[in-house]
């Protein structure tokens, strides 16, 4: 399963991630992504979460693949 | 056929100014915290970018009318190159330099996973450059300079863009959304708010 990654240095809490990913991802008190589980992406939520990647204003999101191991 | 060439050039230039004028509007007034609206900040970065999308098929479509039409005349190297036209070679010359603008924001936007955020966003203020160019262009060339209607438009498209800006620069236009309130120890507020002090003076009255 692939899974999300914030890169905290890029972000700039917009907020679109959370708009986009409410399954995934909660807005904390000043609009930054939270994580609600271990950032895993389910197969369902797949296409969402290339969406929320895709309109990260900062390009702070990123899908990662799992490790092969 | 020529005219209808001719008359498209013209229509869809003026639809792709309508369009970018939207497409600047939003992407000046998008940030964090307050979106247009009450409209979710996706939404107004899809339409941001949908329109922008729509805006370049229509500026595509200007171009490539009236680079068959007749009257127009345009050689290839018009199309790229500014400020080299036979015919009115200034005004052209601007929308020529607005068209590569926008191709260069578009092209990087496209890209800006693989380009990095800092390129993107570099390429990205043109825009700035672009927009007003693009505007100068309309109302500088072509049969309808001086037609109420295209300086209404003109006039309604700055409008736009200039409340955007002002809207913008309202101090109340934060960078951190405020939902929380925050917890700030009264030590560190400034000095004339500062409960103590407050006491001090109530008991030296």
């Amino acid at each position: 399963m692939n899974r999300l990654h914030v890169d905290w240095t890029a972000c700039d809490g917009r907020g679109l991630c959370a708009e986009l990913l409410p399954e995934l991802l909660v807005e904390d008190d000043w609009g930054y992504p939270a994580p609600r589980g271990d950032m895993s992406v389910p197969p369902a939520l797949e296409p969402a979460a290339r969406q929320a990647v895709d309109r990260c204003p900062a390009l702070a999101l990123r899908l990662t693949a799992p490790a092969s191991s | 056929m020529t005219d209808a060439l001719w008359y498209f050039g013209r229509g869809s230039g003026v639809v792709s100014l309508v369009l970018l004028t939207v497409v600047v509007a939003l992407g000046v007034g998008a940030r964090s915290g307050r979106t247009a609206f009450g409209l979710p900040a996706f939404a107004v970065n899809l339409v941001h970018r949908n329109a922008a999308l729509l805006a370049v098929v229509f500026l595509v479509g200007h171009v490539v009318s009236l680079f068959f039409d007749p009257y127009a005349q345009l050689r290839v190297f018009d199309l790229v190159l500014p400020f080299a036209g036979n015919y009115r070679p200034l005004w052209q010359g601007l929308g020529t330099l607005a068209f590569d603008l926008v191709l260069a924001i578009v092209a990087t936007s496209l890209l800006r996973h693989r380009l990095g955020a800092r390129t993107w966003r570099l390429v990205h203020w043109l825009a700035y450059l672009s927009w007003p160019t693009a505007l100068l262009h309309g109302l500088g060339t072509g049969s309808d300079n001086g037609a109420v209607w295209l300086w209404s438009i003109s006039a309604l498209c700055t409008a736009t863009v200039l409340a955007a800006v002002v809207w913008r620069l309202t101090p109340g236009f934060g960078r951190f959304p405020q939902r929380a309130p925050r917890q700030v120890n009264p030590r560190l507020l400034p000095t004339r708010t500062r409960p103590a002090e407050a006491g001090t003076l109530e008991e030296a009255r």
